[in-house]
């Protein structure tokens, strides 16, 4: 049952439905909407601040890397009110499609058609300057596909069939598959938290997950093992232990990602006024490690601000899960949370230096069409899932 | 909701609360515990201390005309660490830059190994983290093609710089003097806590020889030091702090350009007239002293180079050239580092030696053709006898015997072959007082001593001899007996008596000593200052080469220091009395033939030959003279080693040289109203401009 199917209604043009449509917008999550739009702002400020100078010393435009991402912002936006909207257990007619399109882009981007960016392949160019990574879409794609197949309704089982875990591993396997060719570890384990959190969410029983970490771990140890990694990639994965090993090398980003997030003591070097950002000594600053300039121009403060509203959309996500209207809406919402956690955590780990460097946004904050586009409608899905939620009057 | 999905939620809320508090904990760790310390670290991060070379001194002639100068040239450096550090060690890159330069790889590959103990030249022999300069002459152009492409040139940098010059005025080398530049050594690096590589191939080298190693320091002045913010690229991007370099200070020496020229082109006369006439004339050297103060005008030594090959690296061909038997080992100064047996030029010390123990300075001594000293006969040069005469002519004419009893009467004096306890060896004790045996100070490196025998050094010698002496007095010299019996019997027979009796102090050393002669070894520069302090009235001056170090602005920053000079424990009389003798020389006595038709009326010279027999060798040919006469203020030496005759080889050298400084045969005079100048000069421009 949701609130807008048990609203009164009246005739068509009536003042009611002004009030149901009203009081739909009273039900969407504004806690969670203040944040992102906070993170949002916080994020162009820090794109802005990442890219103005170098941008002016390359003799380019200094907003371009800001405009477009306020750009994108807006894109997001719109995509994000598009599956508010939608009733997401309509979404379920699409998914065949929506996981087809992920797997497409995925293997398109192993042809020719893909460019590699930063050793990653994992962009396909569209032209005119725009690119699009289909890794991120396929998360939304995972989630919402392993919410359909897991959260198939049941009569009196507590979780899922042994036939749906095993089916919906192997379609989470495809997707997985092509994006650890690429190779892009952080959206393999991306992948690997969102459908360990939608297991055990959906009560699959503890062995499927026991079972799913063992193999996991056997799984990296003889990639590891048999050699399967290029030697960048372990150097890469591995330097954030000892970044001081080969801080020319490997170690680099770690080290600088250190240097620039620990000066910023505690209320940081005040917004625009990073000296490390100012003379670039973190690479892919706008991107992936778009938290050291956080952590150096704003500080403790700033960062802990960012944890902070990270925190709260995470808080109101996991609500909205625990209020779904069905196990399908809390599997969505589950998904949803576990992606983002873990990314945010990964993103700001590899900046402390307490997880390997990957490459992963951090979300609503780091520069990035694709990712912010994934970011919003996920946002939009968990907004759509709270509208739809249970009412308890 | 089932209530498994329920309590799962609750555990993932629980997990993402915890990762979430992970992260503030650890920024609160980081920024707020650690702050300082990550606050340091990003200073040191976004500056670069660049240390800013100071161009260093010239050398200056004793009017100001640079004998060593600076000229920037654009050098292009190799950086062997980044160059090693490349997946092929830089193979690539030294195929391009060899097609840049114009030459090879291989080529260039040698320039920058390393040297060892082993390996040839090409090499290089300054510390490994030093850029490696491999070209000093190249264009702009090439320059450009390599500064531009730096992506494919990592490690290769062109930059100007500040390298070493010869002018060469008035055609002087003086490339012994001088002495030469290479790079810092590891060990030096790791010795000399204030040398600083400064990254600057042209300035990261130290002094190796002459006055660029004795006066390394001053020349070298202080790098700056500049403090420069930098991006992740290592660009700069401003300055923070700067401490400019303080120049090298000038060396302005007393070497007068003319006289040095004049006394190397002498030289290399005196060795061809001395091979014309069939001598193998190996070596000759030249000083020039003033006899008041010890500053010397030139020191010449043959044969020579042109110091400027070391610039910018030095081809195996070159090295073996400097150091080989065959080329005559151009590097070694023979002025101070060749010892010869002074011969002749040696009696001003005996003729005092003798005066001092009571031979009456006017008395009358006969001059036989040979003199029986022991059981062996000592012989005059070519036997010839004078009958009586006093010491003045005993001078003049070069007469050995009177020597020879002086020596040997003096022997018998300290016991003969049973020395008393302290025997008095005035011989000895007088050639010392004269400088001879010890170093005379010179402010040049690596200085022989020379060599005066006596009692104790017979001793040591024999100690160290005996062995190989015995065995050849034993078993003769069988292979040379085949060839040659007369000399191995005779090597037969100076080995037995080697060995028997060859730690103790014979008349014959005695006799030796007493001209010059037998294991008495002596340097040009010794000869030159013994002569001076006849000349002076018995001052033993320090020699000096460098008067003055001046600041690059010419304002004076310190007088070279001398140390005081000793005295000569021979009295006035004595000394002006040797003085009429050696001025008699060149009157009517053995120099008489070579300064036949000499101007005396302006010039009046006053001199000493002396041949030196070596056994095996031509004689060693010498002239030491000072002048004018009367008010002496100059000492010109010459030696010719296997040159012959003092007559005949180095006298004639040591004429021209005092033509040319006092303008005789109508030549323009190098000295002014006889003395050299004696305004401190001011510089020229070193031509380097400002530091790179």
């Amino acid at each position: 049952m949701t609130a807008a199917r048990s609203a009164p209604l009246g005739t068509r043009r009536d003042p009611a439905l002004w009030r149901r449509r009203a009081s739909a917008l009273r039900r969407l999550d504004w806690t969670m909407f203040l944040s992102v739009a906070a993170l949002s702002v916080l994020g162009a400020l820090l794109v802005r601040s990442a890219t103005h100078r170098l941008l002016l010393d390359q003799g380019r435009d200094p907003n371009s890397f800001l405009d477009r991402h306020l750009l994108n912002l807006v894109i997001g936006v719109g995509l994000c009110a598009l599956f508010t909207v939608l009733d997401y257990r309509l979404l379920r007619a699409y998914v065949p499609i929506l996981y087809g399109l992920a797997c497409l882009g995925l293997l398109a981007v192993i042809t020719p058609l893909g460019s590699t960016v930063n050793g990653s392949h994992s962009w396909i160019i569209i032209g005119g300057g725009f690119q699009v990574q289909p890794s991120e879409f396929a998360k939304v794609g995972l989630v919402v596909l392993l919410a359909m197949i897991l959260g198939e309704p049941r009569d009196g089982e507590v979780g899922p069939g042994r036939r749906d875990i095993l089916m919906a591993l192997a379609l989470a396997g495809v997707p997985a598959a092509l994006i650890m060719l690429q190779p892009d570890l952080g959206t393999t384990l991306v992948f690997a938290a969102v459908v360990l959190g939608m297991l055990a969410v959906s009560g699959a029983r503890k062995r499927w997950m026991a079972g799913l970490v063992g193999i996991g771990l056997a799984g990296g140890f003889g990639v590891w093992f048999f050699g399967l990694l290029k030697a960048y990639q372990i150097a890469r994965f591995t330097a954030f232990l000892d970044p001081s090993a080969d801080p020319a090398g490997a170690g680099y980003n770690a080290q600088q990602a250190r240097i620039a997030v620990g000066s910023g003591g505690v209320t940081g070097r005040g917004l625009f006024h990073g000296q490390q950002t100012l003379g670039h000594f973190v690479p892919e600053q706008q991107t992936d490690f778009i938290f050291t300039v956080a952590g150096e121009e704003l500080g403790f403060l700033g960062g802990a601000l960012i944890v902070a509203l990270l925190g709260v959309i995470l808080w109101r996500g996991l609500r909205t899960a625990s209020q779904a209207a069905d196990l399908f809406g809390t599997l969505v919402a589950t998904g949803v949370v576990c992606w983002l956690a873990f990314q945010a955590f990964e993103n700001i780990g590899m900046t402390l230096g307490i997880m390997p460097i990957t490459g992963l946004p951090l979300p609503f904050v780091s520069y990035g069409g694709s990712a912010t586009f994934a970011n919003f409608i996920a946002l939009g899905l968990l907004q759509a899932v709270h509208l739809r939620r249970r009412t308890f009057d | 909701m089932s209530s498994r999905t329920h309590f799962r939620l609750v555990v993932l809320y629980v997990v993402v609360g915890a990762l979430l508090l992970t992260l503030v904990s650890r920024l609160w760790t980081m920024q707020v515990l650690q702050g300082e310390h990550y606050q340091q670290v990003a200073a040191d991060n976004r500056t670069r201390d660049i240390v800013v070379p100071a161009v260093r001194g010239m050398i200056l002639d004793d009017t100001g005309r640079p004998l060593v100068r600076n000229r920037t040239a654009l050098v292009v450096s190799v950086d062997r660490t980044t160059l090693m550090r490349q997946k092929d060690r830089g193979a690539a890159v030294l195929t391009r830059l060899a097609t840049v330069l114009g030459t090879t790889r291989q080529a260039l590959e040698m320039r920058i190994r390393l040297c060892g103990p082993v390996t040839p030249r090409p090499c290089w022999p300054g510390s490994p983290y030093q850029p490696i300069p491999v070209d000093d002459r190249v264009n702009d152009k090439r320059a450009l093609q390599i500064v531009e492409r730096q992506e494919d040139f990592p490690g290769v940098t062109a930059e100007m710089q500040a390298v070493r010059e010869y002018p060469r005025p008035s055609g002087a080398g003086a490339a012994q003097v001088l002495g030469y530049l290479q790079p810092i050594t590891q060990a030096e690096l790791d010795r000399q806590k204030n040398l600083k590589v400064t990254g600057y191939a042209g300035a990261d080298l130290i002094g190796r020889d002459g006055l660029e190693a004795t006066y390394d320091e001053q020349l070298r002045g202080v790098p700056g030091e500049r403090t420069v913010l930098v991006d992740s690229q290592g660009r700069v991007t401003g300055t923070a702090k700067e401490k400019a370099p303080v120049p090298g200070a000038n060396i302005v020496t007393s070497i007068n350009s003319r006289i040095q020229a004049a006394a190397e082109k002498s030289l290399a006369e005196a060795v061809q007239s001395a091979r014309a006439h069939g001598r193998k004339a190996d070596a000759a050297a030249a000083v020039v002293m003033d006899v008041t103060n010890g500053h010397i005008a030139a020191l010449a030594s043959y044969p020579t180079y042109d110091p400027s090959i070391w610039t910018g690296g030095i081809s195996q061909r070159q090295y073996e050239a400097l150091l080989g038997k065959k080329e005559g080992q151009p590097l070694v100064s023979r002025a101070i580092q060749g010892q010869y047996a002074p011969g002749s030029t040696f009696k001003i010390s005996s003729v005092a030696a003798a005066v001092n123990s009571g031979y009456p300075l006017n008395g009358t001594y006969p001059c036989p053709g040979s003199y029986k000293v022991g059981s062996r006969a000592f012989t005059n040069f070519e036997g010839e006898s004078h009958g009586d005469m006093n010491l003045h002519q005993a001078l003049v004419v070069s007469c050995d015997t009177i020597f020879y009893k002086f020596a040997y009467e003096q022997w018998l004096r300290d016991g003969g072959t049973r020395p008393k306890k302290h025997p008095a060896d005035p011989m000895v004790a007088m050639a010392r007082d004269y400088g001879f045996g010890s170093r005379t100070g010179v402010d040049l490196p690596s200085e022989a001593t020379g060599r005066i025998p006596d009692r104790s050094w017979k001793k040591a010698y024999w100690d160290a001899t005996k062995t190989a002496d015995c065995k050849g007095a034993k078993q003769g010299y069988p292979e040379i007996a085949r060839t040659d019996p007369a000399r191995a019997a005779y090597l037969k027979a100076i080995a037995a008596e080697n060995c028997a009796q060859g730690y103790a102090w014979r008349a014959g050393d005695a006799a030796n000593l007493s001209v010059g002669q037998g294991d008495v070894l002596a340097t040009p520069l010794q000869v030159a200052r013994a002569y001076a302090a006849v000349a002076n009235g018995g001052t033993l001056v320090v020699p000096r080469v460098a008067t003055s170090i001046v600041r690059p602005d010419g304002t004076r920053v310190e007088q070279v220091a001398v140390p005081p000079a000793p005295k000569l424990p021979v009295s006035k009389n004595v000394l002006s009395y040797i003085r009429g003798g050696l001025a008699g020389v060149v009157k009517s006595g053995t120099a008489a033939g070579a300064f036949g038709g000499f101007d005396d009326k302006k010039l009046a010279v006053a001199g000493k030959t002396g041949t030196a027999e070596v056994y095996g060798h031509d004689d060693t040919s010498w002239f030491a003279s000072f002048a004018p006469v009367q008010n002496p203020r100059f000492v010109v030496v010459v030696m010719t080693s296997q040159g012959g005759t003092g007559a005949e080889t180095s006298a004639p050298a040591v004429r021209r040289i005092w033509e040319a400084m006092y303008g005789l045969n109508g030549q323009k005079p190098a000295l002014v109203n006889g003395q050299l100048p004696n305004v401190l000069p001011k510089p020229a421009d070193d031509g380097a401009g400002k530091a790179p």
